[in-house]
This record gives structure tokens, sequence and C-alpha cells, in this order.
């Protein structure tokens, strides 16, 4: 069966100081030593392992350091975070607490995008809590450690969920992302060591700490431990967030999910791919089809090329002009798929914009321009048939 | 714009940077509360706020510039952001735009006469399992259509700006 309650860990129960009572008698080696065997790794999209961002952050000589939460869910398709921060925020802080005993800092950020503000009040209260039964703020538990938690909100920019463009916000800069190195560990938000991880990730460390390592990789496949959220969307009959293991297909998703006819899955969101039919016995994982946190299915009646250019309107919007391969290369495919649409665009001019696609991929400055070509090149190899050699269209 | 009234802005800004700290970091947040305070951030609020931080004017209009959510130029006093990216585009965004370009006589980017709304797309909210979704101002409506759309403009146009459930 699918949904295996034993192997969800998100939803399952939870009180405050679950896995923080535990940690706290832990010391910072021994917390970290646990994160790095669980494997979990971040749930943002990006996969890096947790534990050896949290080792890296505490091994930086440099003082104050900080733990920020990347709640800047902006890609196409995903609300898992939503979910979290809604009805579990107490997990997420409580993660971000254990974290900061692991590294040593004092405080932590939630960088809350703009669209979440109507959350605000709702997460000001969980915190206040939170401080009020002795989980936040001085002493914690009496334990001598003080840790508090900040929400800072974005104002509608994708790229600021990228993190070092999130750290750019958070100083009150354009959202522009930073050449890495420096990673965030050593120079982080105000050229402090900092861990930036997504509210999902933040969300499991409890449980980790409570039920150990082993516990943790008794879920999912050889290479990727765990549960993940998924944001399912798009032409399905029960469309939401479930938690589902990893090595999980997506034909198994769309049984689950009540989707027909389903012709196209775009997993990953506008930054991820689309894959058709023949890919839909392929496992979710790290290994195989990168699983972000978002599903969007499409039936036989969508047209692929609409799907394409929505997806590039987009990355021409949410590109933050810093590059010039970001900039203009989206431009560019946009330019394609509208002669594409008129059916005015020939096989040769698809296959130079091919090359431009690569070349965005391996020379933009960040994850936005390195993605952003994604959907065009699945669609096209995907959907050849359906997008090239359109009728020519008089007028629309 | 008279002295007297300069002055009042002046103090105004002065006063709501001082509430946050005059430090580089605190300049979202300052612009943030300056935009919901006077609908849209002018010039003369950007230099105010510049010359508080001590920081050139034109870093603060880049700042200003980059985010969708900060105006710089008047909008009206309920911005209606519908989501246009691809699951609420799926779910039929166009007849929840075409419902509220019909009922307000306003295109896409356009603010209504009397000052009331200006209608603006917007990238994915996180609403995709509910489309189609927007925003008016912060508060979040989904499983939108056309009829559910108009009374919720009108409750807005009526002056009764709360919250959904």
């Amino acid at each position: 069966m699918l949904i295996d309650s034993k192997k969800q860990i998100l939803f399952s129960e939870f009180t405050p100081g679950y896995g923080l009572s535990i940690a706290l008698k832990m010391s910072p080696e021994k917390i970290i030593d646990i994160m790095i065997r669980s494997t979990l790794r971040g749930r943002g999209g990006a996969g890096f392992p947790t534990g050896l961002k949290w080792q890296a952050t505490a091994k930086a000589q440099k003082t104050p350091k900080y733990i920020v939460c990347n709640a800047d869910e902006g890609e196409p398709g995903t609300f898992k975070d939503r979910i979290l921060l809604s009805d579990y925020s107490e997990k997420l802080f409580e993660g971000m607490t254990i974290a900061g005993k692991a590294v040593g800092s004092n405080k932590g950020i939630v960088y809350l995008r703009g669209e979440y503000r109507y959350l605000l009040k709702k997460l000001d209260k969980v915190l206040n809590r939170l401080r009020k039964i002795g989980y936040l703020g001085k002493n914690i538990l009496n334990s001598g450690f003080d840790f508090d938690i900040e929400i800072v909100l974005g104002s509608g920019a994708y790229i600021c969920g990228e993190e070092t463009a999130l750290i750019e916000s958070l100083e009150g800069n354009r959202g522009e992302a930073r050449n890495k190195p420096p990673f965030p560990t050593d120079e982080g938000y105000l050229g402090c060591p900092t861990v930036v991880n997504n509210v999902e990730t933040f969300s499991y460390v409890p449980y980790i700490i409570n039920k150990g390592a082993d516990w943790f990789m008794e879920i999912g496949t050889e290479k990727s431990k765990g549960s993940k959220l998924f944001s399912i969307s798009g032409d399905v009959k029960f469309p939401g967030v479930y938690e589902l293991p990893f090595g999980v297909s997506i034909a198994e998703i769309l049984e689950l999910v009540g989707a027909r006819d389903t012709k196209a899955v775009q997993v990953g969101g506008a930054s991820g791919i689309c894959i058709s039919k023949k890919d839909f016995d392929k496992p979710l994982a790290f290994e195989s089809l990168p699983p972000g946190g978002s599903i969007i299915v499409f039936n036989k009646s969508r047209d692929m090329l609409k799907v394409l250019k929505n997806f590039i309107e987009f990355f021409v919007e949410e590109s933050c002009g810093q590059c010039t391969p970001c900039r203009e290369g989206n431009y560019r495919l946009l330019e394609a798929v509208e002669k594409l649409e008129r059916g005015e665009c020939s096989i040769n001019y698809l296959k130079v914009l091919r090359k431009l696609a690569e070349s965005m991929k391996y020379t933009s400055k960040c994850g936005l321009g390195q993605t952003s070509p994604n959907a065009f090149l699945s669609i096209i190899d995907n959907f050849k048939g359906e997008i090239l050699a359109r009728p020519k269209k008089v007028n629309d | 714009m008279f002295r007297y009234q300069e002055e009042i802005l002046a103090n105004e800004i002065k006063s709501i940077v001082e509430k946050y700290g005059n430090k580089r970091e605190n300049l979202l947040r300052i612009l943030q509360e300056l935009n919901d305070k006077y609908n849209y951030l002018s010039e003369q609020v950007l230099q105010n706020v510049a010359s508080c931080l001590k920081i050139s004017p034109s870093e603060v209009y880049g700042v200003a510039t980059f985010y969708s959510f900060l105006n710089t130029k008047p909008k009206g006093k309920y911005v209606i952001r519908v989501c246009k990216t691809i699951v609420c585009d799926l779910n039929g965004k166009d007849k929840i735009i075409n419902t509220i370009e019909n009922e307000l006589g306003i295109k896409v980017g356009e603010t209504t006469k009397d000052g009331l709304f200006t209608l603006e797309y917007t990238n994915c909210m996180g609403m995709c399992n509910q489309g189609p979704a927007m925003l008016i101002n912060n508060d979040i409506y989904y499983n939108l259509d056309p009829e559910k759309v108009v009374e919720i403009i009108e409750k807005y146009a009526r002056g009764g700006d709360s919250n959904v459930d």
C-alpha cells in the first residue's frame, strides 16, 4: 500500500519538546552526528545533506551564527510548506531551535514569502506560545541555551527562494544571487556563518532526534532516505499535499490522486522536467527523477505548447536580470515558443535554441537560470509530435 | 507640496525608520511599512528613507523597484492580484480575469477611476490545489468562480475588507 501510516513522519504525533528536550541534553557534536548519519537531504530542491551543512556552520569560526528558514516557497505547483507553516509550525520552530543548539546559534529567522503574509499572525501566535511555555527564548527548558526566532517578510520575488538571494533580501538589498563560494555556511547573513534550510527539512529534525537516524533510514530508497511531501495539482481528482516515501513512482501517484487520461507530468515545478508516459514507472528519488516538491498533472486535452509558454513567461518575469544567459536566454526561448505557436519555427532554428538552452544551464549564475531551460528542453523532446510543425496560424 | 507637508512626511518616515533602526538590513521592512501606509513609495518617500539610512537614493530605488509587492506608482486602495501561473491557468483564471475586467471596467494593470481597485496578475502563490486563486491586498481567496469573485469584490466596494475564513 502506498500510504502506509508507519512511513509517514511529518503528519504523525508531536508535542512541543518532542525532539528538543532530548537534543538539549546532547552535545552539539552528537546532534550533528545523528543528522549526518540520517542522510537527510534538503527538501527545498537542491538536496544538499543537512548534517554536512550544519557541520560546516558549526566549524566556522566567526560569530554570531544564524539559522535561517527558507519559507519563500515560490516554485509553481508547490504548496507543501504552506501547509506546514499553517498547521504544523511548531515542528519547524523546534527543528530550527535544535539546529541552533547544534551549530552554536542563538538567532533564527524565518523568511516568509510576501504572498503568505496572511499566515504571519498565526505564526507569531505560535512563537509567543512557545516562548511562554519555555521552548523558545532565554534558558530554554532550563538548559542554559538561548534561542529565539523572528519572522521577516519577503515582497514578491521568486528568486529570493535561492539561498544567497534570500540572504541579500534579508540584508535589505535586491534579491540577486551571490557567487558561491563563499557558501552561507561560512559567510551568510551579515557575513556570518548561516544555516539555510527549507521549511520541510527543519520539520523532520525533531523526529530524527527523537527516533534516531536508523529509524529514519528504514524509509525510502538506497540513496534517498525518508519520506517527502509532494504538492500534487493539475488534472487530478484529489489535489493536495501527500507524504510519500522516496521511491514511489509517478504511476502510483497518479493512481492515488485519481488522475485520468494523463498525458504529461511536470516534476519539480517550472524549473523541473516534463515527462511523458514512457517515464511514469520511474521512481521519484534523488538518484532517479529529481523529487522536487511539485507534481503537476496534465491530461490529454492540454496543449503542451501553451503549458511551455506559461513556464517560460514565468521565468522571463522572475529572472532577476543580473546575468546575461538567464535574462536574455529566457526572452529568446519565449520568442521561439511564439514562433512555434504561429507555425513559423524551423527545426534548424530549434537546434540553435537547444544549444542556447544548454549554455544557459552551464553559464547562468544561479539555480534559477540554470534550471529555467529544463521545461523547454523536456517538452520539446517528449512532446515533439504535437509541438513541431504546427499549421501556420493566419490570425489568432 | 507645501513645506509643512514635506516636514510632516519627513518626520513620519523618520519615526518609522527609528522603530526598526537605521541599518541597511532593515530597508525592506521599512519600505514594506511605508508602502502599506502611503499606498505607494513616491520619489520623495524614497529620498527621505535614503537620507535616514545614509545611503544613496538610487540604492533605495533599486530595492523598491525589485520587488513586485512594492509600488513605485500609485495604486488602488485594494490591489487584486490574480494568479496566472500554470495550475490556476489550467483551472480557468481567464474567466476570473474577464469577470473582474467586466465588473470593474478596467483592464489588467489599470486602476478604477474611484481609486478603489487595481487589477494585476501575479505569479504562483501556492494555492495550486485550490485554484483559481487571488490576493486582495493581504487576503487570500481561492476556489474562485465568476459569481464568487463578484461577491468578493462587492464586499470590498462596500468597504468591508475583512478576511475570509
